[in-house]
C-alpha cells in the first residue's frame, strides 16, 4: 500500500511502517521532505479540487504529525532553524481549520505557538514574547475575519513586523477579503499555507 | 412593478411541484438583519419573540420575497443542552465551549424537552405570529440542526470527527439521543405553524466527508430523522457541495436541496430535475459588495441556469444571508428576480 493510500484509507499503522522503516535517526527532515511533504500537497490538491473531504485532509495530517513528532520530537535540536509560527482563531471557537493548518505545519517540522481561540490584542502581546515571525490566521465568521484588519492595527500601533497569513471559509468564498483586511498573504488550505509561509518571508524553496 | 399573480405560498407549492409558477420564488433567509429594523443588538433583538416575528414581517413586506423564516441562530438549539451562546454587535452568535468533554460523557446525556426551553420557546412563539398573520399565503420555513450537523457544536468539529472515525457505538449512542430531540424539535415547530422544516446537515457534505462515510453515516441519520418528521422537509448542506451524493440525498426523502456556489447550478438542476427542487446558490460573502449590475448579473444567470421548468427556488448558498450585506443589494436581488425570474420564459 502506498503512503497516500495508506492516509486516505485512515491505515495508521502502514502509514506509519513505510516512514519508520526508512528512519535511520537522523534522516527526519530528509523523509518529511521526500515522503510526507508531497503527499500531504497532493492531498490538499485534491481537496481544493473537491476530489477528497475535509475530513480526510484532517485525519491525514493528523497522522502524519503524529508520525512526524515519533522521528522527529518536538525538542530536536534539528527544528530551531525553522521560523516560529503562531496559529489562531482570533476568538472563533471553529478549530478545525486551525487544526488541520497546525497539523500539516508540524509534518513538515515546523514548531507552533497555538494561541486558541485568543482575541487581537492577546494575540499581538504573545506574538511580540514568542518573536514569532508568521501568525496564521484562521476563522470561519465573516465578522472575525475582520479581526484581522484589528490585529494588523495593533502591529502597526506597535511597531510589530510579524507577517499575517489567513485562511479559512469566507477568505475562500471571496478571495479579495485578506486584501481587505490588511494581511500579508492567503493559504487556500493547510498544504498552501507553507510555500505562502516561505513567501512572506522572502525565502526561496 | 409587475403585479404578481400567485401568492407566495402558491408560487412555493407550484415550483416544488416541478412546474412553472408566475415568476421564480425568491428565499431571502434573513435573520440578524430584523435587528436593524428596531435598531436593537443582536442579543437583545432574539430575546423578543415578538420582535423577530414583526421584523420578519417588514423585511418580507420590503424585499417582496417568498418566505418567513423564523430561525434564530444555529446555536440556540445547543443551548439547550446547556452550552451558552457568544453574541456580537455584527454576526450571529457562536456556540460556546461544547458540553461534551469526553466520549464517555455520551453515555449520560439525555434529549432536552422542548417545552422546558425558553429559547426553543421563543422560536415557537416567534412561528405562532407569523402563521396568524400569514395564514395560507406564506411559507413558514421552520429550522433544525440534522443530529448528525449539531455534534460540531456539541462536542467541537475535531472531537466529533474523531467521534466518527474512531468511535463508532459512541456515535451510534450520541445519534440516536439527538435523533429524538431533532425530531421532537422539528415536529414542535411543525405543530406552531411552520409549513416545511429546513434540516440542516453540512457535516454530510462532500465538502466535510467523502461520499462512502456519508452513506454509512449521515444518510441514515437523515433517512430516520426525515421520515419522522410530520411535514416537507428541505436538506441545505450550508454553502458545502453536494452533487456526488445526489442521489442519496434523494433517497432520504427530502424535497428540495440546497447547492453551493462552489457547484454548476446547472448541473445541479439537471441532476435533480423532476427528483428534487434545488434552492440556491448566490455567494453571501461576496454579495456585501456587489454592485447593481453585479447582483442583476449574478440573479440572471442564476435563473437561466436553473429555472426552467420549475423545481427551483432563489436564494443564497448559505442559508443564511450576512448581517453586512446592505439592504440595498437585497432590493437589487429582489428588482432582479421581478425583471428576469418572469414565466412563461
Amino acid at each position: 500500500m502506498e503512503f497516500k493510500e495508506a492516509l486516505l484509507s485512515l491505515n495508521r499503522v502502514a502509514a506509519k511502517n513505510q516512514i519508520t522503516r526508512e528512519f535511520t535517526g537522523d534522516n527526519a527532515f530528509e523523509l518529511i521532505t521526500k515522503f510526507i511533504t508531497p503527499v500531504l500537497e497532493s492531498i490538499g490538491e485534491m481537496w481544493t479540487r473537491g476530489e477528497i473531504a475535509l475530513s480526510q485532509e484532517y485525519m491525514a495530517s493528523k497522522i502524519c504529525e503524529e508520525i512526524v513528532e515519533s522521528i522527529l520530537p518536538l525538542e530536536s535540536p534539528v527544528r530551531k532553524n525553522m521560523p516560529m509560527i503562531g496559529i489562531t482563531t482570533l476568538g472563533d471557537e471553529h478549530m478545525l481549520g486551525k487544526r488541520i493548518v497546525a497539523s500539516f505545519l508540524k509534518a513538515n517540522g515546523f514548531n507552533i505557538f497555538d494561541y486558541g481561540n485568543m482575541g487581537p490584542e492577546i494575540v499581538a502581546q504573545k506574538v511580540r514574547e514568542d518573536s514569532v515571525e508568521v501568525l496564521m490566521a484562521s476563522t470561519l465568521m465573516l465578522n472575525l475575519a475582520f479581526e484581522v484588519k484589528k490585529l494588523r492595527s495593533i502591529f502597526e500601533r506597535e511597531g510589530i513586523k510579524t507577517k499575517i497569513i489567513v485562511g479559512g471559509a469566507p477568505f475562500l468564498f471571496d478571495s479579495d477579503l485578506w486584501k481587505e483586511v490588511g494581511a500579508d498573504a492567503m493559504a487556500v488550505d493547510a498544504m498552501e499555507s507553507v510555500d505562502k509561509i516561505h513567501e512572506v518571508l522572502g525565502v526561496s524553496t | 412593478m409587475i403585479r404578481d399573480e400567485m401568492t407566495p405560498m402558491e408560487r412555493v407549492l407550484t415550483t416544488l411541484g416541478h412546474q412553472e409558477p408566475d415568476r421564480v420564488p425568491l428565499f431571502l433567509l434573513l435573520t440578524t438583519q430584523g435587528s436593524r429594523e428596531f435598531n436593537v443588538s443582536i442579543e437583545k433583538y432574539f430575546s423578543k419573540p415578538e420582535m423577530v416575528a414583526e421584523a420578519q414581517i417588514r423585511m418580507q413586506q420590503k424585499y417582496g420575497h417568498d418566505c418567513y423564516y423564523p430561525f434564530y441562530y444555529a446555536s440556540l438549539e445547543v443551548e439547550a443542552w446547556g452550552n451558552e451562546s457568544i453574541f456580537y454587535y455584527d454576526a450571529p452568535p457562536n456556540s460556546g465551549r461544547p458540553v461534551i468533554h469526553n466520549f464517555e460523557d455520551i453515555s449520560s446525556m439525555e434529549a432536552p424537552d422542548v417545552c422546558e426551553s425558553p429559547q426553543l420557546q421563543n422560536v415557537l412563539k416567534t412561528t405562532k405570529l407569523l402563521k396568524k398573520h400569514a395564514g395560507g399565503d406564506v411559507p413558514i420555513i421552520g429550522v433544525v440542526m440534522s443530529p448528525f450537523a449539531l455534534p460540531t457544536m456539541q462536542m467541537g468539529f475535531e472531537k466529533y470527527l474523531d467521534l466518527i472515525y474512531e468511535e463508532p457505538d459512541m456515535f451510534k449512542e450520541l445519534m440516536r439521543i439527538n435523533e429524538e430531540f431533532c425530531i421532537q424539535w422539528a415536529n414542535a415547530q411543525i405543530e406552531s405553524g411552520a409549513t416545511a422544516i429546513c434540516y440542516f446537515d453540512p457535516v454530510s457534505s462532500s465538502t466535510i466527508i467523502p461520499p462512502e462515510l456519508y452513506r454509512k453515516t449521515g444518510f441514515k441519520v437523515a433517512r430516520r430523522t426525515l421520515s419522522r418528521i410530520n411535514g416537507p422537509t428541505a436538506t441545505h448542506m450550508a454553502s458545502g457541495r453536494c452533487l456526488p451524493i445526489i442521489n442519496d440525498i434523494v433517497e432520504t426523502g427530502t424535497a428540495v436541496v440546497c447547492t453551493s456556489v462552489l457547484e454548476d447550478l446547472a448541473e445541479m438542476k439537471a441532476a435533480c430535475k423532476n427528483k428534487i427542487s434545488v434552492l440556491g446558490n448566490l455567494n453571501g460573502i461576496e454579495m456585501r459588495n456587489w454592485s447593481r449590475q453585479e447582483t442583476e448579473d449574478k440573479v440572471k444567470d442564476a435563473i437561466q441556469k436553473a429555472a426552467s421548468g420549475g423545481g427551483y427556488i432563489l436564494s443564497d448558498n448559505h442559508g443564511e444571508i450576512p448581517y453586512p450585506v446592505p439592504s440595498e443589494v437585497l432590493k437589487n436581488i429582489s428588482e432582479s428576480v421581478n425583471k428576469w425570474g418572469q414565466y412563461p420564459r
